[in-house]
């Protein structure tokens, strides 16, 4: 049985999956209920100083579906904790008091003053929680008052924000990124200059999630207005994947520790986000999507498949992917794949022939002596992996990579050796340097 | 045993909460979230096989997809482009042998999209609204003769209308919609549907209707055409096979299906109508089906439809037998019926013989046997019956119906025909639905040209 104990930053806890700084990690009954049912940790929400935040009391949330009302997306305009700080750092050191074995970190968020920093700090600190995260990644409602992504889209600010909890605290500093920016290695570069001693990413991204066409307003409305908020879910974790990539293969910010998160909903988006460099991952919205239960099965997921792979420890498998990131310019122009329909699987829906037909390359028949059949013609296909992907059956078109022979199409030899674009003869940069 | 004046007849044989039951929609429609659940299912197929299956070539991709866009009106519109009985249609199509046996999904998994019910979704919200989607066209001056008023009469007539040509149908009964309203089983046009869907249908405007004109009587078809630029003949099939056998048209408890479905659907109160405890019925096709699960849901103890051929071959699809067997119908096949049994003027049981299949063809095995019956129902096919189609040219005729070309030409210039009453034909709703459309396309064409 695999061993799914993580250790970052020093934070132990029994499993990689924590929830995420959000409305599930607002109070000791919630966070609670979350050990209980399996979570290894928790990013408490986020904490502010001063009178306590006020929410709207209209919807907060809006969503895209899918087949069957499956919640693909999700959007929040809700703030920061709407509770008085004594009672969240009363219930946070009791938790932790409680469940020795599960991390509990503390998500935080104040205005840009040392000072407001130092003195928060210094209350954390007494609730013996393992760590902080420094949420300046929210880009609605707090963001407008200097806080949030609005520190978060500023890399000096960042830096300096950080520094300050180095230096006034003891513990782990994880700084939270948002995505609302144009290159997330800036904000990460920030963040190590800082001192920062891991990363964690990503926040929601700026979104309005849809028109109310009746009231013509943004959805959701409040009282016949609305305003973007935070977007996350399943939709989300292809983004996220690629900036948790781009900071892992940075040389700059290589090796810094990161806590994954992003539309993680079954233990395989855990275990690609670790593959791809993340030592712990954060979960939100499939738990208010599901509830906490959904843990079960990315325990019993990660390790069926840590088991089959032989991986005894999430260690051994962390990061295994980034080497294989890299720009496009270093890819294989001599790697050909030609599409293969599986005629035995194929139930003859025609939709890889009509958006080859229509928006790609007219690879693919409809008719194969006047009979409805779907076949690939190597001799137009550039093996763009679209038909694969618009194909309702698993498997039945599959990309084969071509070895022997001449490519119909260009009338080049298969299994030429590797070479990329940076010497490619049409590269005009490639002709300079000869 | 039934008392000596009534055989074993007997109405009101069950509760009014039963017969309710019995008798409300077989299908419940798709609820909302139902419809948008199936609708996703759709792949969406190119150069779709449903729709090169439905004989008048709805484009259900694109319906289906609409539903799945929130857009029912527009869906509905879509169907009804090219069918404007879709209503009915989605209702009593055999989906199975066309649009659901052709959907790639069928052959996937076994479970084809549900086009039917979908269908029905989407023109049930249209009817809802009470809209007609189509416009008429400027007025043409033509003046075109429907005689039938059915589904190919209705189809050929809104054609006609939206193409602004003037239109008089001349029903014989007294309700159009003709084997909507008269010839199906009740159970799958509730609420008064096939009525509904004629005034749906006559909402587009120009389209005159006069019932209680049947051709050969208060109409024939050399004035017809005398005072029309057009005729449309959809007349169906008024007249039914006989057994040829002893007793019928004379024992009580002995009569055709056709008059036993058409009165079960007039009846305004079925614990009125009379059904016998053993009932046997004639015939493997859809009507021997609705008249065979009818009887039971009137509260028939058994039922048994006896078919002189396999089941493999009943001209009732396999969903439809289904639909009997799993409302206790037994099907017996390769027995035909030589005798009618009987005992003071009604009937008490048939005498069957089994038949068997030689090189294909069917023999008598002279064994035989007598199954208990008070009450017997003939559905051994339906005929076309030429009555007022003479005058000065006569129709040419194929196989007993009338003959058309692919226009739904028939061999009289001026005269154009479809449904039941032409050769060649399916036997079919929608198939009578295409007929009208082509044929008013085709009159259109030839008033233009």
């Amino acid at each position: 049985m695999a061993n799914l104990r993580t250790n970052f930053l020093g934070i132990k806890s029994p499993n990689p999956f924590w929830l995420a700084s959000a409305p599930p990690t607002d109070k000791e009954y919630n966070v609670v209920r979350a050990f209980k049912a399996g979570w290894g940790g928790v990013v408490w929400k986020t904490l502010g100083d001063g009178d306590p935040i006020v929410n709207v009391s209209g919807p907060r949330y809006g969503a895209i579906h899918g087949p069957d009302r499956r919640l693909i997306g999700l959007n929040n305009i809700e703030l920061i904790t709407d509770r008085p700080l004594e009672v969240n750092l009363r219930e946070i050191k009791q938790v932790k008091k409680d469940w020795p074995d599960c991390a509990v970190v503390v998500s935080l968020m104040v205005p840009c003053e040392e000072e407001n920093w130092k003195a928060i700090l210094k209350q954390v600190e007494e609730t013996d929680c393992d760590g902080i995260e420094l949420n300046f990644g929210c880009p609605h409602g707090m963001s407008e008052r200097g806080m949030g992504s609005a520190v978060g889209q500023v890399p000096e600010y960042i830096e300096m924000v950080t520094r300050w909890c180095k230096q006034h605290s003891r513990m782990p500093v994880i700084v939270k990124l948002t995505p609302n920016i144009t290159d997330i290695r800036y904000p990460a570069r920030a963040a190590k200059k800082g001192g920062a001693d891991a990363v964690s990413l990503i926040n929601t991204i700026s979104s309005i999630m849809s028109v109310d066409l009746d009231q013509m307003s943004p959805w959701p409305v409040v009282d016949g207005q609305g305003t973007h908020g935070g977007y996350c879910g399943p939709a989300v974790k292809p983004i996220a994947l690629n900036m948790v990539a781009e900071i892992a293969r940075d040389r700059e910010t290589h090796g810094l520790p990161i806590s994954a998160i992003g539309g993680v909903t079954t233990w395989k988006d855990a275990a690609e986000f670790i593959a791809m460099g993340a030592g712990t991952v954060q979960v939100c919205t499939a738990a208010m999507t599901y509830g906490f239960k959904i843990v079960e099965e990315m325990i019993s997921g990660l390790s069926q498949f840590m088991d089959e792979k032989g991986y005894r420890t999430i260690e051994d498998f962390k990061g295994r992917a980034v080497s294989k990131v890299t720009d496009w310019q270093y890819l294989n122009l001599n790697y050909v794949v030609k599409a293969s329909i599986d005629q035995d699987l194929c139930i003859s829906c025609g939709r890889c022939h009509q958006v080859c037909e229509d928006t790609s390359h007219q690879a693919i028949t409809n008719q194969v002596n006047g009979q409805r059949k779907f076949t690939v013609k190597e001799e137009e296909c550039v093996g763009c992996n679209l038909c694969a992907m618009v194909c309702p059956v698993e498997s039945c078109i599959t990309m084969v990579p071509q070895t022997k022979g001449t490519d119909p199409r260009t009338g080049f030899e298969y299994g030429r050796p590797y070479a990329n674009w940076t010497t490619h003869p049409n590269n005009p940069a490639s002709k300079a340097a000869e | 045993m039934g008392s000596v004046r009534t055989g074993g007849l007997a109405s009101g044989r069950l509760t009014a909460d039963d017969y309710k039951a019995n008798f409300s929609d077989i299908h419940p429609p798709l609820t909302r979230h139902e419809a948008f659940v199936e609708a996703e299912r759709c792949y969406f197929c190119s150069d779709a096989p449903c729709q090169t299956a439905c004989p008048t070539s709805i484009d259900i991709p694109l319906f289906i997809r609409e539903i799945a866009a929130g857009n029912d009106l527009g869906a509905a519109e879509s169907i009804l482009k090219s069918n404007i009985l879709g209503g009915i249609c989605a209702r009593v199509c055999p989906t199975e042998t066309l649009c659901e046996e052709a959907c790639v999904r069928e052959a996937a998994e076994g479970k084809p999209v549900k086009i039917g019910l979908l269908q029905r979704y989407a023109t049930d919200r249209l009817m809802e609204a009470g809209k007609q989607p189509f416009k008429r066209a400027a007025s043409t001056g033509k003046k075109i003769a429907v005689v039938g008023g059915g589904p190919a009469g209705l189809s050929c007539a809104h054609k006609l209308a939206e193409l602004g040509h003037s239109v008089t149908i001349f029903e014989a009964k007294e309700k159009l919609g003709g084997l909507n309203e008269y010839g199906i089983a009740a159970y799958k046009t509730t609420n008064d549907f096939a009525q509904r869907e004629v005034d749906f249908v006559l909402l587009i405007g120009g389209i005159e209707v006069k019932t209680n004109h049947a051709l050969g009587k208060q109409i024939d078809i050399a004035s017809l055409r005398r005072s029309y630029d057009a005729v449309f003949i959809g007349t169906g099939l008024a007249g039914v096979n006989k057994l040829g056998v002893d007793g019928e048209g004379t024992l009580r408890g002995v009569r055709d299906a056709v008059d036993f479905i058409a009165e079960l659907r007039q009846a305004k109160d079925l614990s009125k109508l009379a059904i016998g405890r053993d009932v046997v019925v004639i015939g493997g096709g859809m009507t021997a089906i609705d008249a065979a699960v009818q009887s039971r849901k009137l509260g028939a103890d058994h039922v048994t439809i006896a078919y002189r051929r396999g089941q493999d071959v009943m001209k009732a699809s396999k969903y439809e037998q289904e639909v009997a067997q799993t409302h206790g119908v037994t099907l017996r096949t390769f027995v035909k019926p030589v005798a009618l049994e009987s005992q003071n003027g009604f009937v008490t049981g048939v005498t069957l013989e089994e038949t068997d299949l030689d090189n294909g063809k069917l023999v008598d095995t002279g064994q035989r046997y007598s199954v208990k019956a008070d009450m017997v129902l003939t559905a051994i096919g339906q005929i076309f019956v030429p009555d007022g189609l003479g005058g000065a040219d006569r129709l040419e005729l194929e196989g007993g119906r009338i003959k058309v070309d692919q226009y739904r030409r028939t061999s009289v210039k001026g005269i154009w025909a479809g449904g039941d009453c032409i050769a060649g034909g399916e036997d079919l709703t929608v198939a009578a639905v295409e007929d009208g459309k082509q044929a008013a396309l085709s009159i259109h064409q030839s008033l233009h040209a």
